[in-house]
């Protein structure tokens, strides 16, 4: 029982980074970003390709930071989000779909379809933690969402920023009225999102390996995660992933492994029913 | 002026429509497979179009649906059952299963739709997979017959070509019928503006949920023509993928046009095809084709269209008036 | 001066032409794989190994003197898909079919090819596939209806084992190997103690590791991917599982060696193909691959390079090109390495197309796999 929550826990710290960067979007500028499994299998590619060319781990993940807020922050939101942006949530929904397919094929075409081990850079081993062997990757996964986590609490709560960027994502009209630079902020929320994505690559790739097709489980359980949580909070979309984590592992423990992706479903449609706007969300007005 | 315009779309659709019977005579096995391919996804876009197009909603269980209605077909026509008892039990299943969906979900808030049929799709596909007492699992139903209509076997490509050529006909007239009656009027009135629709005494709720099952109905038509024309299915195919793969089919096309699914559908089922040549890049050049189109026009081919259409019909209105206004002017 | 170029250059032409025309055009092959979606590893693994062999045959001349030509289509992992270009293929009429991969996509294309009467060579495992009296389906590698009694037997005889728990992935590969193992453990009176089914992909495998602790077999027998078995072989070592663990090919590979660390030590398993075993012929394949596409191959690279030669043994054998008198040669035919060394090892085709050939048990110990006994051929 404890090592599932710890093992759920660990998974679900990785669904929550992802969600959060996924909610961060939404609110700052209504994009549903159906690539965002993608984005994360795709920086730990550009660290394995900084590798290759012969640069050390180190320089590798700053290498694949640098690229990753380059290409999946900046340019994300001046090629594809900024024209598409004022036409509604649908077709840039549908543009980001179209966007995780060619991400997947080109890397399969330019890297490989094999998986590719790749560097941890928590020490492999385990620990003993309360008499159980614990996985030292686990932990430090953990440890190192948390610390994301609460130091993007910190920044959108505690400084002026994060103010600001709060203040955009409720009601951006209003804040550029009272003289927010609207425009930096939501360009802001797409480089936290992109440090957020690299970060989680960075991550799970030991676990998961590099692989092309690695993202598609991940994004639907960010996605999960995010609408569980209410879709509009950031500690929304923590709590979310961690329940997702747990959920789906005791799950496969007590329900049936066979139907253990249908939890999270079942909980996802029961939540809607019962709690609309999400466990932590706040009651969203309606648009009409 | 409208009148030539009208000429004009009456002899497109008449070639259109000769072209689709006569030409696949001359095609292979291969492209009447790809047509007959086409003719299917465009029944399941039609479907889809409905919920989004005209009443708004987005689902994201159109491929479970599909799913559902290919295996109706394939469970009943294995059990030496016509094809058309699975194609009742299909449009039965998936309105009801629509109906259920919808109600609860469109009860507490507008876009919750989209997560209830998003968590059905993944249901469907684990019941498709698991229950293999009922769908054979993962092995799949295999040597699924063609059904014989009249007497008249369909066994070969061309034969079956047009029995989904004829469905496709007959679903556009179904849907063409309900769009031109009141309650389709309702169904656009509630997506142009539902504060109104609801003054007026438009029961939205009803009508969203209407539009969303009998939707979700076509995709399972167009799932019991699946299950023959490939004449094998298994739970893959039908995963969250093809949802989101009729989803673009509907927004490419056009969301809210007539003929939009029929070209997002050509979009997504023969563009690939051409772009084959290209070997391992095909794909990749799929995506950026749909990123760009999208791009330049958010609202689908047909938006193009209809805003070329547009602005040419201001100007001819302008110059029009221009011309009524020289008329009245005193000649100097 | 300028019709002495004239002259020169009609000589050469006429010499080109000469030689074509003794070489021939070239035979035509055609590849559906899975080189897209959830199998693209497999269908790429496939297609390399296929372009390995033609390389390696139109170098040495070609195939009665003719060189071999293939397209490859993808069939996206999507049995509809695979059916089209099945009939894309088939209506360029290749002079043998090759692919696909996946079991529900050779179900769904089979019977195109043989009533188009042209041989067909896959890498589909489903015992199934090959039981349903086609005359122009033929396998690379090891159905499941033939490996997994040997894996059974093992369990029984040498592990001695009462109780198994069987952990297995859900697609059509794992379900399949699971459906027949669990036939032979009921034949041997051995229990199943837990029947687990996981998905592609799974990262997190301490649920299914607390269900095998809870149910104590004496045994487990894992049927997953290579990367899946790393991970499970890793919990299993962190939760203190230390009963035998018994796998095939995918449990024992190099690859898994590699991901799992010393989490591998001590597993077992059958091995059919594998680019592991102790032949020198695989050993230099492995090498040829891995320089010519940076990777080591799976088994799927293997049965890709092996169908190339089951074509060019089967063709030199009728001594002419024939596509439709293919089939019935490569019926009951034996291929010595000897004689055709790209097969690798001596292999014979039964009346199903079943291939019969040498597999070995193995273990790994230390990082290294230890062949512990070499399963004869049968015939």
């Amino acid at each position: 029982m404890l090592d599932l929550l710890i093992a759920g826990l660990a998974t679900g710290a990785i669904y929550a980074i992802v969600a959060v960067g996924f909610t961060l979007l939404w609110q700052t500028s209504q994009t549903i970003n159906f690539a965002q499994g993608e984005f994360v299998m795709l920086p730990a590619f550009l660290m394995l390709a900084a590798m290759h060319v012969g640069a050390p781990f180190w320089l590798a993940i700053v290498i694949g930071m640098l690229l990753s807020l380059l290409l999946l922050g900046l340019g994300f939101k001046m090629l594809l989000v900024d024209p598409m942006l004022r036409h509604g949530v649908l077709p840039l929904a549908i543009a980001t779909m179209a966007l995780a397919i060619g991400i997947k094929e080109a890397v399969k075409q330019f890297f490989s379809a094999e998986a590719s081990p790749f560097p941890s850079i928590v020490p492999a081993g385990d620990i003993s933690i309360l008499g159980r062997q614990v996985a030292l990757q686990s932990v430090g996964v953990l440890a190192l969402a948390i610390a994301a986590v609460v130091g993007l609490t910190m920044l959108l709560n505690r400084t002026s920023i994060g103010h600001q960027m709060q203040a955009t994502a409720q009601n951006p009209t209003v804040a550029r009225i009272i003289g927010i630079p609207v425009e930096r902020m939501i360009l802001m929320t797409f480089l936290i999102n992109a440090f957020l994505v690299a970060l989680a690559s960075l991550l799970i790739t030991p676990i998961y390996l590099a692989k092309f097709s690695s993202g598609e489980v991940l994004g639907q359980a960010a996605f999960i995660a995010a609408i569980v949580g209410g879709f509009n909070q950031v500690r929304g979309a923590i709590a979310g992933g961690l329940l997702i984590g747990v959920v789906d592992n005791l799950a496969a423990a007590y329900v049936s492994t066979q139907y253990r992706a249908a939890v999270p479903m079942v909980l996802l449609i029961l939540i809607i029913l019962l709690r609309p706007q999400g466990l932590l969300g706040r009651a969203e007005e309606r648009t009409v | 002026m409208s009148m030539f315009n009208r000429y004009w779309r009456i002899a497109l659709g008449v070639v259109v429509i000769a072209a689709l019977i006569i030409a696949p005579m001359y095609l292979n096995r291969y492209g009447l497979f790809i047509l007959s391919q086409w003719a299917v996804m465009t029944i399941a876009a039609m479907g889809l179009n409905l919920t989004l197009g005209y009443a708004g909603q987005v689902s994201l269980a159109q491929g479970a649906f599909v799913g559902i209605g290919a295996y109706s077909a394939a469970i009943m026509t294995a059990n030496g059952m016509p094809l058309i008892a699975g194609l009742g039990v299909a449009i039965v299943l998936c309105f009801a299963i629509g109906w259920i969906l919808g109600y609860p979900a469109l009860r507490v808030q507008h876009h919750y739709l989209a997560f209830v049929t998003l968590a059905f799709s993944t249901l469907a596909f684990l019941v498709f997979r698991n229950e293999s007492w009922l769908t054979n699992g993962i092995y799949g139903i295999s040597n699924i017959p063609r059904p014989t209509i009249l007497g008249y076997p369909t066994n070969r490509p061309l034969p079956f070509y047009y029995v989904c050529l004829g469905s496709l006909a007959l679903v556009s007239f179904a849907t063409w019928w309900l769009i031109r009656s009141p309650w389709g009027r309702a169904f656009v009135a509630l997506r142009e503006n539902p504060v109104r629709a609801l003054s007026l005494g438009i029961d939205t709720r009803r009508y969203t949920l209407m539009a969303f099952a009998i939707g979700s109905a076509l995709g399972g038509v167009a799932g019991t023509l699946y299950a023959p024309l490939t004449q094998y299915i298994d739970p893959v195919p039908f995963n969250l993928s093809l949802s989101l793969d009729l989803l673009m089919m509907v927004i490419v096309g056009g969301s809210g046009f007539f003929f939009g699914p029929f070209l997002g559908a050509m979009i997504a089922v023969l563009l690939p095809e051409w772009l084959r040549f290209t070997q391992g890049y095909y794909l990749m050049l799929y995506a950026v084709a749909v990123i760009l189109l999208l791009i330049y026009s958010p609202s689908g081919i047909l938006g193009i269209l209809d805003r070329y259409l547009t602005e040419r019909r201001t100007k001819a209105a302008s110059a029009l008036r221009a011309v009524a206004k020289s008329g009245l002017e005193p000649a100097p | 001066m300028k019709s002495g170029i004239l002259a020169g250059i009609l000589l050469a032409t006429m010499t080109a032409a000469a030689a074509l025309a003794q070489s021939g055009a070239p035979i035509k092959l055609a590849n559906v794989a899975e080189l897209s979606g959830g199998g693209a590893t497999v269908g790429t693994n496939w297609k390399n190994g296929i372009d390995l062999a033609i390389e390696e045959v139109n170098a040495k001349g070609g195939v009665l003197g003719r060189k071999l030509e293939v397209t490859h289509a993808d069939s996206q992992s999507n049995p509809g898909v695979a059916r089209a270009q099945v009939q894309k293929a088939l209506d360029g009429e290749p002079y043998v079919l090759l692919g696909p991969g996946y079991s529900g996509s050779v179900k769904v294309t089979a019977p195109l090819a043989a009533e188009a009467g042209i041989a067909q060579i896959m890498g589909g495992e489903a015992a199934e596939l090959t039981q349903g009296g086609n005359k122009f389906l033929f396998r690379t590698s090891f159905g499941q209806q033939s490996s997994m009694p040997k894996v059974a037997k093992y369990i029984n005889d040498e592990v001695k084992a009462k109780s198994v728990a069987i952990v297995w992935v859900n697609n059509d590969f794992g379900r399949g190997g699971r459906d027949v193992i669990t036939k032979e453990f009921a034949k041997l009176g051995i229990k199943v103690a837990a029947d687990l089914s996981t998905e592609a992909g799974q990262a997190d495998f301490a649920a299914d590791v607390s269900k095998i602790k809870a149910a104590a077999p004496d045994a487990v027998f894992i049927y997953l991917n290579e990367e899946e078995s790393a991970r499970i072989l890793k919990e299993l070592k962190r939760q203190g599982v230390t009963v035998p663990l018994i796998g095939e090919t995918t449990l024992v590979g190099q690859k898994v060696v590699e991901l799992a660390g010393d989490a591998a030590n001590g597993a077992r398993g059958h091995v059919g193909l594998t680019t592991d075993a102790p032949v020198d012929l695989i050993k230099a394949f492995r090498e040829k691959f891995s320089k010519k596409y940076n990777y080591v191959p799976d088994h799927n690279g293997l049965k890709g390079y092996l169908a190339i030669y089951m074509i060019k043994a089967t063709t030199e054998k009728m001594g002419k090109v024939d596509s439709k008198a293919f089939a019935d040669n490569l019926h009951g035919l034996t291929i010595k390495a000897a004689s055709e060394p790209g097969i690798l090892m001596d292999a014979t085709f039964d009346k199903n197309g079943d291939i019969d050939r040498q597999g070995f048990l193995v273990e790994i110990v230390d990082g290294k796999q230890i062949i512990k006994q070499v399963l004869p051929k049968l015939n």
